[in-house]
């Protein structure tokens, strides 16, 4: 497994650029990513922009934590951890992510109108594969909301990606907890946390 | 005791309004300042309302300074166009109560239609200017710019652009600090209130007096501060633009401006004098620049560096920012472009859609079919303008599709060549509200041949779902009566008004097209909710095409629905996007549509499966 350690954690600022589509949850991962950094006391700052229209528009954001961290976000090139939500989405922020970063990718597919209408051919995931290889980029797709299916709610595939991210980052796991405990409704708690077990055995 | 949260900027810009002890808030929305006063309300403030225009927000806010309480306004930055009228006159009445605008950029153009930078605004009205750089000091400078405005008595600019709004940080406070509301009562006033010529003129003086005062006041207030590093290279940086700075140059000396307007002399005299060179690092106008350079310090130009290195146009970063200061030697500034490694493939866009289940669509459908000159608005409806719908052809300001197709249509009767297209104004309900009803009144008055098309989706859509005058309900969740469109129309001396449904979409271009060829002012109000904000609209069964029925004739794919795409020569509908609508087999030749839910049941299936 990659990552550094906790106090690698504090000497350095780590990029994370979370994106989707809007209505996937990815605002709501950042702000997981950002209340983490704020329980292990770092400094943390996070940057988002959301599509003009209302669904089905581009979101992204950029979360920082670190010692002190002054700009809420950074340059193509500079993040450590890409995590998106959709496999296109995956492709187009790929210059975001250094060499040897880690992207995480959830194997959903959510077609553009150029694609639906056919004026486009959506890549397929050989494409995805192939390009991080090419870049020395590690790569982890997975499908979130088939195992969040199988833990019983597909509202949760958020908490899968979140555990796979979790465990490149070597904070204390329960922190991870900790946050999910307040940031998702009470009765599914156990779900969440079940969903991002299974995110954390996803990586050895 | 203090807590640390984590808040995005016009969070923090709320609860230091809260903190404060502000009592009134007035706001029409605008990305990206729509969620200030929502939070202000969450917070426990007072008394926050959407108002009906930015010029609305800013006058009850000075009404309610006027009478001693702390109020403020908020709106994006082209709202202080809207509400410039009071702003700049209210500089010369001043304030009892403290008066803040939050004000908030919208630099590289997110979601507007400019780029402008309202600190000139500032400047022009000669009104303190705070410009906090991250959701710390967002917090913090909305409780002194409280203090400052009444010390001063001015009503104070605050303003941020949409990285300091959306972008979020920790804020560390005390909640047991909040100053208690408190409202004095009218005092009067009419040498200071009432600003006839005689009057005006004596405030004038005051203004400048003032003007003298607040630079005295930033020579060391809290709000700018020098922090000394190396020597050879001096950044002045206020905003957003101080923490790209700050991240680019670790090692250089800053001069840090949280009071951007005026600027203190002898402050910036020090820093200037202290440093080899002088950098001016700040997204958009040369604005700083422009104040230093004016004050014609003894140093030589030649110690300064501003816009002939970086550009006018969108935000920085502090790669863009290493990478234009290498280019002068003597900083000893290196850059090297991070490696970016970036597929050849072409990828598919994702541009901005009407949602699946959109009550626009079927507008512009119509109005696309009737190959109509579409003067256009502002809201989610600007997307018209997409093919295939292909039906928005201007969109300038809010309110303005009403009165440019008026001057519009005057000038084409002047053509020499006579144009036959028919023009159509298209509005959305708040909009009309906030700025389309003075171009009714005008079009009714001067019996223009003016066809108004309101798109009644009962929410302000585009910024977030905000209410407004003719949802029925309030900010704060109190039931109101809403305004009624066709009386209103009918009000104003327009006689052909209608009211519609866009879904019904024979009726609809039959309406549509009957109502062109009358002559004089028309108004049709297309009504019909937004997908988000009633549960019928949202709780509808996707629609399912049957493939054996399906001639792949491509007529339900002209509504650019993002839910609706060809697959092996049939259409097909994705259920998990699809909201039931309808629209898009409407005109089915083969009658190959029926609900999901239809489907299963034909296909024996249970319901309650993915
Ligand atoms: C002067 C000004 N204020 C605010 C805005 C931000 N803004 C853009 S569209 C819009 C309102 C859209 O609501 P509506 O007219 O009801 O159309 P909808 O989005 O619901 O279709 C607002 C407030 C703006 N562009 N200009």
């Amino acid at each position: 497994m990659g990552g550094e350690s906790f106090d690698g954690a504090l000497d350095r600022v780590t990029n994370f650029l979370v994106a989707g589509v809007g209505g996937q949850g990815a605002l709501l991962a950042s702000d997981i990513i950002a209340d983490v950094a704020l329980e292990a006391s770092l400094d943390v700052k996070k940057s988002e922009i959301h599509g003009m229209a209302q669904r089905a528009g581009s979101v992204f954001s950029h979360v920082r934590w670190g010692k002190k961290v002054y700009a809420p976000v950074f340059d193509e090139g500079e993040a450590d951890y890409l995590l998106v939500f959709e496999v296109l989405e995956a492709l187009r922020w790929q210059p975001t992510l250094k060499k040897g970063g880690v992207a995480i990718v959830n194997r959903q597919k959510i077609f553009p109108v150029a694609v639906a209408n056919g004026a486009q051919a959506y890549p397929d995931e050989g494409v995805l594969q192939a390009e991080f290889a090419a870049a020395g980029q590690r790569l982890v797709v997975l499908d979130a909301e088939k195992i969040a299916q199988e833990v019983g709610n597909i509202r949760v595939a958020n908490s899968v990606l979140v555990g796979v991210l979790s465990k490149f980052l070597d904070l204390p796991a329960d922190i991870w907890r900790d946050v999910l405990a307040r940031r998702v409704p009470p009765r599914a708690l156990n779900e969440n946390l079940t969903a991002f077990e299974r995110g954390r055995e996803l990586v050895e | 005791m203090t807590t640390k949260q984590i808040l995005s900027g016009n969070e923090a810009i709320a609860l230091g309004a809260y903190l404060a002890g502000a009592t009134v808030a007035s706001a029409y929305p605008g990305t990206p300042s729509s969620e200030i006063l929502p939070a202000f309300f969450r917070f426990g403030g007072p008394h926050a309302e959407w108002a009906t225009n930015e010029k609305v927000a800013y006058e009850v806010a000075c009404g309610a300074s006027y009478e001693g309480a702390r109020a403020f306004a908020a709106m994006k930055h082209v709202g202080l166009n809207v509400a410039a009228d009071p702003f700049f006159s209210s500089s010369y009445t001043g304030v009892s109560g403290g008066l803040v605008v939050v004000s908030t950029d919208d630099t590289g153009i997110y979601s507007s239609q400019n780029e402008q930078d309202n600190r000139h605004f500032a400047r022009a009205a000669k009104v303190p200017l705070l410009d906090p750089s991250d959701s710390q000091e967002c917090m913090e400078f909305m409780r002194i710019a409280f203090e400052v405005s009444e010390q001063f008595d001015t009503p104070v600019l605050l303003r941020t652009s949409t990285r300091i709004s959306h972008g979020k940080g920790v804020v560390e406070y005390d909640p047991g600090s909040r100053v208690p509301v408190s409202v004095k009562g009218f005092q009067v006033d009419i040498n200071k209130y009432v600003l006839l010529p005689a009057m005006a003129r004596r405030r004038h003086v005051v203004v400048e007096e003032r003007a003298r005062k607040l630079q005295e006041y930033g020579e060391d207030s809290p709000l700018n501060r020098i922090e000394w590093g190396d020597r050879r290279l001096g950044v002045i940086a206020s905003g957003i633009s101080y923490q790209h700075a700050r991240e680019a140059l670790p090692e250089a000396s800053f001069l840090k401006l949280g009071l951007s307007w005026p600027l203190p002399r002898r402050l910036v005299e020090t820093f200037v004098k202290g440093v080899e060179k002088v950098v001016f690092i700040e997204e958009a106008d040369p604005f700083l620049e422009s104040e230093v350079k004016m004050m014609g310090l003894d140093v030589g130009s030649d110690r300064f560096i501003g816009k002939e290195a970086f550009t006018l146009l969108g935000e920085y970063s502090a790669g863009m920012i290493r990478e234009a200061l290498a280019k002068y030697p003597e900083l000893g500034v290196t850059y090297e472009k991070p490696a970016a490694y970036r597929t050849s493939e072409r990828l598919p866009d994702r541009p901005p859609v009407l949602c699946p289940g959109c009550s626009h669509r079927g507008v512009f459908y119509t109005l696309n079919r009737l190959k109509a000159v579409v003067y256009g608005d502002i809201g989610c409806y600007t997307l018209g303008v997409l093919p295939p719908l292909s039906a928005e052809h201007t969109c300038l300001c809010m309110g303005a599709s009403i009165t440019t197709n008026i001057g519009g249509e005057k000038a084409a009767g002047f053509a020499a060549q006579a144009d036959t297209r028919p023009r159509v104004s298209v509005i959305g309900d708040s909009t009309f509200l906030h700025g389309g009803i003075v171009g009714l009144v005008h079009a009714a008055y001067n019996q223009t041949n003016t066809k108004i098309l309101i798109l009644d989706n009962r929410t302000t859509a585009m910024t977030g779902h905000q209410d407004h005058a003719a949802t029925g309900k309030t900010l704060m969740g109190e039931p109101r009566k809403p305004v009624d469109f066709v009386k209103l129309a009918q009000a104003c001396g327009v006689d052909d008004v209608k009211l519609l449904d866009p879904f019904d979409l024979r009726t609809f271009y039959r309406e549509v097209k009957a109502s062109l060829e009358r002559p004089g002012p028309s108004v049709i109000v297309a009504s019909y909710p937004c997908v988000f904000v009633d549960p019928r609209v949202k709780g509808r069964q996707p629609i399912f095409i049957e493939p054996e029925k399906c001639n792949n004739c491509g007529v339900c794919l002209r509504f650019g629905c993002p839910g609706v795409y060809r697959q092996d020569d049939k259409a097909v509908i994705e259920a998990a996007v699809c909201n039931g609508c309808a629209m898009c087999v409407q005109f089915c030749p083969t009658d190959a549509a029926g609900t999901q839910k239809a489907a299963k049941e034909a296909a024996g299936q249970s319901e309650g499966g993915l």
